[in-house]
Order: C-alpha cells, then sequence, then structure tokens
C-alpha cells in the first residue's frame, strides 16, 4: 500500500520517521506480553485469574539471570522457579494448572507454533521519496541455542532485555558507572526500594559485558581474523578488568555498607523490619553480582592465551600452494547481503552442483511385489537382540584332581593330639595314588608357615600347622626336613571377644 | 586379481580372457590396442567403484588394481572416461586418495534433486535457500582460505554448532553494519523475496526442544545437520565425535567436489547476477572490513600481504 504525500500535508521526512520506527519496533516488543493476557481467555478453563505478563517478565527475568558464559538456563529450571509465583496467583487450584499455565507461558515467549520461534511486527515508514512502506519487524524475546552438551538452552534476546529493564540500548560502561553512583547515593540516603533496584540493573549490565565476550572468544575460536584483536577486544578486555576492579571495589564497599544496615535495624519496629528483609536481599544481590565479575575476570585473563593459541593454531598452518577460491570472501560474504530471491540462485547452483551424486534406486517387479506385501519392520522398543555369548570350556590344566585332593586333606585331617611326622604321612600317601606325596609335600610346606591371620578372622576352629625339629627327610623323592604336621585347636570365643572389643 | 600384484598389466578380473597376455601387447604395441570385452568390463567396474561413494581404494583390492591399471594404461584411462560420460557422470579425478571421483553431470540420473532431499525445501522458498546455504556454509568453513580449498593434502575440521555459529556471526556482523549506517533493514511486507539473505538465517531459531528429543528440523542446526549428514553419505564428510552437534572432517572427494564444480558453478551465479567478487588469492574473510578494523597502514601479524 502506498499513500503519495499530499501537497497541503509535507512528507514527514526519515529523520523523523527513523525516531518513530524505533519507538514502535520497541512498543512491538512489549505486544505478545500483552497478548498473553488478551489469549488467556481462549485457554480451555478459567485462566482469568492468574496476570500472564507477570509472569512472563518473571520468566525473562529468570532467563536473563541464569545466562552465563557456557550456557543459559534450562526449560525445566525455569518452569520450576516460576511455579511459586504462579501458585501464589491462584492458590486455590491445583499444583498441574500452575505448572501448565507456566508452560504455556514460556511456550508462547519462544513462540513455539511459529517455524522461526519468533515474532513479527508490521509497521508503516515514510522512504526518501516520500513512499509509504510496509515493513515486517522479526524479533524473539526468549530464544533457544544448543548447549555444548547437546541440551536445549533459553537465552533472552537483547529485545527482551531491553523490554524487562526498559531504555537500555545505551553505551554498557556508562550505563554501568550511572547505576553504581546511583546506588551509592541511595543507600547512603537509606533508600533501599531503589537501591535494590539499582543493583539488579547493575546485574544485568554485567550479564550483557560478559555476553559480548563470549561472542568474540567464540569467535575468535573459528576464525581469528574476525575479530579485531589490533584495537577492539583488546580494548574491550583492558575495559573489562579495569571494570571488574572497580566493581569488585565497588561492591565490597556497598557490601560493607548494607550489612550495617541490615544488622544495625531494630526487627521489631515493623518499617525497619522491612528495611531489613530489603538489605538481607540486596546483599545476595550484590554477593551474585561479585561471583559474576569473578567469573568474568578469569574469562578475561584467559582471552590472551586463547587468542595466541588460535592464532598459532589458524595463521601458521600449511603454506598456500595454489590460488581457489575464497569460498567465504567470494561466495558466502558478498551473498548474505543480496535479496534472498537472488541469493537462492546462487546456493541452488552450489548444491545442485555440491551436494554429491545418488544411485538411482532401480527396482524389479519381482522385488516390488516382495517389497509391497512384506509387513512394515516394526520399531523394536527394547533395541537390537543381544548375540548369545559363545562359551568355549577352558581346559582343566590343573596339577592335582580334586578328588587327589579330598584324600590329600583326609590324609591330614589329623586329631589335635596326635601329630605326624611327614616320613610317615609320605609313606601313607604313596599306597594310596603315586601322585599324592606331592600334593601332601605341598600341602605341609604351606603348614610350615600357617594363615593365622585369615583364621583367626574369619573365626576358623582348627587349622593346620608344620614345624621343623631338625630331623632330616628320609625319602626317596623328597629332601628336607622332616616336618611335624598336626593340628591345632583354636580358641573361637576368646577370638570372637576379642575381634569385638 | 590380486594374485598377481607384481605384474603391472595383469589381466582382466573374471572376463574370461586370461590366455590373453594384454600387458605385453600394450607394451609392444604402440598403435591402438584392440578394447576387448574384458577391458570394457573393467572400465565399467570401476565407474561402479566411483558410485560406491564412500568406499575408498585402500579398503578394497580390485579398486586399488583398477585404479593403479587407470594411472598406467591411457587407453584404459580413455576407456573408464568413456564409460563414465555415457553413464552422465563427470571424472574429477583417479587416484588413490580420492579413489575414482565421479560426479554427477547436468540433468545426470545420479544428480540430486532439491525436492528429494528435502520436501520442505522444495515447497518453501525460504527453507530452499537456508538448505543451500548450510551447504555452501559448510564448505566455507571447511575450507576457510583459497590455499586450503587448493592444498590436497588439507583436511578441514567441521561441526554442526560451528557451521551455524559460524554464519550468525557473519549475519551480526552485517546487522551492525546496517545499524551504524543507520539503514532501516526491516524489508517491506508484500515482498519476501526482498529481504536481505542474512536476515532470512538470523530469524530463524538455531534449535528447538522437540517433544521427542530430536533436533528441530526446521531450526539452522537441524538444517545443518541435515546437510552434514547428507554429505557424509555422499562419502564427502567423515564422522569423528558427537560433540557440538556432530563434528566431521573432510575428504578428498569433497575438496574436489567443492573446487571443480560447485564454487565455480555459484560463482558463475554470482556473476549472472552482477556480484563480481575479486581475489588475489589472499584469504579475505570480510572483504571492505580491514580498512574498519586496523588503524591506518596497520597489518596484523597473521595478515598476509600479497
Amino acid at each position: 500500500m502506498r499513500v503519495t504525500a499530499t501537497v497541503s500535508r509535507p512528507a514527514p521526512g526519515p529523520a523523523a520517521d527513523e525516531g518513530l520506527a524505533r519507538r514502535l519496533r520497541a512498543l512491538a516488543c512489549t505486544a505478545p506480553l500483552h497478548d498473553l493476557d488478551a489469549r488467556k481467555a481462549n485457554l480451555a478453563g478459567e485462566y482469568a485469574v492468574y496476570s500472564m505478563a507477570e509472569v512472563a517478565l518473571a520468566a525473562i527475568d529468570l532467563v536473563t539471570l541464569s545466562m552465563d558464559f557456557d550456557t543459559g538456563a534450562e526449560h525445566e529450571q525455569v518452569i520450576g522457579r516460576l511455579l511459586p509465583r504462579v501458585a501464589a496467583q491462584a492458590p486455590e487450584r491445583p499444583a498441574e494448572e500452575h505448572e501448565r499455565v507456566a508452560r504455556w507461558v514460556l511456550e508462547n515467549l519462544i513462540n513455539v507454533g511459529s517455524v522461526d520461534r519468533g515474532f513479527r511486527a508490521v509497521y508503516g515508514t515514510f522512504g526518501p521519496d516520500g513512499a509509504y512502506v510496509r515493513r515486517d519487524y522479526d524479533f524473539k524475546l526468549i530464544e533457544e541455542v544448543p548447549g555444548p552438551d547437546g541440551g536445549v538452552y533459553l537465552r533472552t534476546t537483547d529485545e527482551a532485555v531491553n523490554v524487562l529493564v526498559g531504555a537500555l540500548d545505551t553505551d554498557v560502561t556508562s550505563a554501568q558507572i550511572a547505576a553504581e553512583v546511583k546506588l551509592e547515593v541511595l543507600i547512603g540516603r537509606g533508600r533501599l526500594a531503589d537501591a535494590q533496584l539499582a543493583a539488579e540493573q547493575a546485574r544485568y549490565r554485567t550479564v550483557q559485558y560478559a555476553e559480548s565476550l563470549r561472542r568474540a572468544l567464540e569467535a575468535t575460536r573459528r576464525d581469528v581474523r574476525a575479530v579485531d584483536w589490533l584495537n577492539r577486544v583488546p580494548d574491550l578486555i583492558a575495559e573489562a578488568l579495569e571494570h571488574v576492579a572497580d566493581r569488585y571495589r565497588h561492591e565490597n564497599a556497598i557490601l560493607t555498607n548494607i550489612r550495617r544496615v541490615r544488622d544495625e535495624a531494630d526487627a521489631d519496629d515493623p518499617r525497619k523490619a522491612e528495611h531489613k528483609r530489603r538489605a538481607a536481599e540486596l546483599v545476595d544481590i550484590v554477593k551474585d553480582c561479585i561471583r559474576r565479575h569473578t567469573q568474568l575476570q578469569s574469562r578475561l585473563l584467559e582471552a590472551g592465551p586463547l587468542f595466541r593459541a588460535e592464532q598459532d593454531r589458524q595463521a601458521f598452518a600449511a603454506p598456500p600452494g595454489r590460488a581457489g577460491t575464497d569460498l567465504y570472501g567470494q561466495l558466502l560474504a558478498p551473498l548474505l547481503p543480496m535479496p534472498v530471491a537472488d541469493a537462492t540462485r546462487v546456493t541452488d547452483a552450489f548444491f545442485a552442483r555440491g551436494a554429491g551424486l545418488r544411485n538411482p534406486a532401480a527396482v524389479r517387479v519381482a522385488d516390488l511385489v516382495e517389497l509391497l506385501l512384506s509387513p512394515p519392520l516394526e520399531r523394536d522398543h527394547l533395541g537390537a537382540e543381544l548375540p548369545e555369548p559363545e562359551l568355549v570350556a577352558t581346559p582343566d590344566d590343573s596339577r592335582f584332581t580334586s578328588r587327589q585332593m579330598d584324600t590329600a586333606l583326609r590324609l591330614l585331617d589329623l586329631p589335635a593330639d596326635a601329630p605326624r611326622r611327614l616320613s610317615g604321612l609320605l609313606t601313607e600317601a604313596r599306597t594310596l595314588d603315586p601322585e599324592l606325596p606331592y600334593l601332601v609335600t605341598l600341602l605341609a610346606v604351606h603348614a610350615a608357615s600357617p594363615p593365622v591371620g585369615v583364621a583367626y578372622r574369619q573365626g576358623e576352629r582348627r587349622l593346620l600347622f608344620a614345624r621343623d625339629d631338625g630331623t632330616p627327610l628320609d625319602d626317596p623323592e623328597f629332601g628336607g626336613a622332616d616336618l611335624i604336621v598336626g593340628t591345632a585347636l583354636l580358641d573361637v570365643t576368646g577370638m570372637a571377644a576379642e575381634r569385638a572389643s | 586379481m590380486t594374485d598377481t600384484p607384481a605384474e603391472p598389466y595383469a589381466p582382466a578380473p573374471g572376463g574370461g580372457y586370461d590366455d590373453v597376455p594384454g600387458g605385453d601387447r600394450r607394451r609392444e604395441d604402440r598403435g591402438p590396442a584392440p578394447v576387448t570385452p574384458a577391458d570394457v568390463t573393467d572400465a565399467a567396474r570401476l565407474v561402479a567403484f566411483g558410485l560406491r561413494t564412500r568406499l575408498l581404494p585402500a579398503r578394497d583390492p580390485q579398486y586399488a588394481e583398477l585404479i593403479r591399471r587407470h594411472g598406467e594404461d591411457p587407453s584404459f584411462a580413455r576407456l573408464v572416461d568413456a564409460v563414465a560420460a555415457g553413464l552422465g557422470l563427470v571424472v574429477l579425478e583417479v587416484s588413490t586418495r580420492a579413489g575414482m571421483a565421479v560426479a554427477a553431470a547436468e540433468d545426470s540420473v545420479f544428480g540430486v534433486r532439491l525436492g528429494d532431499y528435502s520436501r520442505r525445501a522444495a515447497a518453501d522458498s525460504t527453507d530452499r535457500f537456508l538448505h543451500g546455504l548450510a551447504h555452501l556454509a559448510v564448505a566455507a568453513l571447511a575450507f576457510p582460505r583459497p590455499q586450503d580449498l587448493a592444498d590436497d593434502g588439507y583436511v578441514g575440521r567441521i561441526s554442526v554448532h560451528g557451521v551455524d555459529a559460524f554464519v550468525r556471526q557473519a549475519c551480526r556482523r552485517l546487522q551492525e553494519r546496517a545499524e551504524q549506517a543507520g539503514e532501516n533493514t526491516d524489508p517491506a511486507s508484500e515482498s519476501p523475496g526482498l529481504e536481505a539473505a542474512w536476515r532470512v538465517y538470523t530469524r530463524r531459531s538455531a534449535t528447538g526442544a522437540t517433544k521427542d528429543a530430536r533436533r528441530l528440523s526446521g531450526s539452522t542446526t537441524g538444517i545443518v545437520g541435515k546437510a552434514v549428514a547428507f554429505l557424509a553419505d555422499s562419502g564427502f564428510l567423515h564422522r569423528t565425535g558427537d560433540e557440538a552437534g556432530g563434528t566431521y572432517r573432510t575428504t578428498a572427494r569433497y575438496q574436489l567436489q567443492v573446487r571443480d564444480l560447485a564454487s565455480s558453478a555459484a560463482m558463475a551465479e554470482l556473476l549472472d547476477l552482477g556480484v563480481v567478487p575479486i581475489s588475489d588469492g589472499t584469504p579475505v574473510l570480510l572483504p571492505g572490513d580491514q580498512d574498519e578494523d586496523l588503524a591506518d597502514g596497520a597489518v596484523l601479524p597473521y595478515h598476509s600481504l600479497t
């Protein structure tokens, strides 16, 4: 739709229009919040009691505060923190309904239904030639970003921060300083309600600072040349470091001041009690600010080494061979500012020749019949079938059989009052089995150092022992000492009492 | 065929013409060697190997032997080229590293149509652009500098999230520049085709939660994810890990395809639109930005001078 300016009314200049357009866009950002309250009637059920815009603002608040370097807020976490507020609005309603309302608000802030997951507002401006043009303004309030662990996290957009805190379209540093000065004055005069607001604003600013640094570092990891490391980033780092030092000093001073207010306030006086409560809240906020500054500072200190490492990695790579096409500089970069209809021609050409080849499926009628008649493959919920393990029997390579072992143990099962010489045992064993003397010798030698500790811990009643009294063994197969082998009875009750103590 | 690896002109496998001492014949007889059906079988077999895009000669002795024969026997090489051309294929390179690298010629049955690639992309012009852009961005990040594309030994590494962030970053710079210039980039309502390309990408959300924990197919990471999965299926990328949405490295075939076909086709289209990107071979990430970002006469240590 075009309206030509009439002669009686001079066409509004582009300059005047620009300010109007900016305000229209700012106004548009609040529309989704109003929309929530307008549309709650459409929800099945009686939801008039809930103030949706309030819940939405609280959600934006929560997401903004959870944003840090690596991730944003999690869906469930935001829902969980919203619930107390929703519940407070309608305490008599069931908890499921509260959760439903919280989810509805969050989903609408993301605008889950649309393919872009964003909002669009239409506004009109006059062009330089006086023609009236309707334009689309696309924006998001909460966007979903991929986290390092593959999950989906929420982050508030700049638009949302502007809606939330209002008129923040100013330089980060100056706004921060102003907020600090304000905070100090406010605390000095004891106006803690305002002080809390100022402190919260300062915290949003801190988050924005961290966010811009995060973006610069991320871009550096991809390509050092995409970020100006000669001026812009070093300036940013220097500024931010100075700022951290400054803020740290301020906040510690503030902390001392408010703590005094908090501790000195008289809890019995209701007005002072309110004072005390606010001061306590403020202490928490300022503590959080300090935590965020420490985090920012450590990231700032890592920035330099990261740049040098990335420069080494990216710049001193392989020496240039023959010149190739600069895919970014010659294709992607010129393409992005073009109108999308033209750009599509280029991307189509790239896709057509760059996507590779596909082998066309050639179907025989015989296969087709079978294909069509075969029942659909049922999706297996249990996963792939586990292969039956093939068990191979390990060869029995023991020197003695279990029967020989039993015989040997029976032979050595001596009465406690009748120990025997090894030579006698060997002679008897030899009559039973020619292999048996070896096993008996082995057991007797082991018994020379009986497992007393084990027997003590396990509370054994008897223990086989062997003792060398100097008599040499006279045997055709074995040499050494003719051990005295006997069985010792153990004091079970005594041992148990000792173990217990 | 593998039974006589030391014999360079080993007779054709399974051709039944083993009694013909083909190697000796070609070596002595410099005239046009008579083409036997066995030779054609071998040539077609080599092309068939080339169609199995993920197979490498190193994995298959018969494939490797045919590649070697292609390099040593010019008449065989001509035969292979003829078979490929007849099928509607362009031979990009025949080597041990890339194998028999063939690409679909225009209107070939082997070509990939956008409708087969993504139904949404065929129906919706915005999605069509985003899918195409994803392929271009994957290539641009895989070969960030001209010499990377030219260097045969270069292996690019990309991740799905990396590609998305890379394009978003480029878009953000354009947005910042437009804001500095005081331009109103909001498009006119009635003509969506005139909207700047970067805005279309910025507008689309990066990811989104879905009910079944899969990647939201319409999000930009979903679109890039589809592109890399498709390229991996084409033997162009090799999946190396799951972090950052999936990490991949490039193969020799991808480099050839981008260098010899895709980039020139896109460039021709760009020239047709009246945009003439000039490169002197130096990496230019943002052509207009050097003056903006650098102080007068300053040269960054990592900025190559030619």
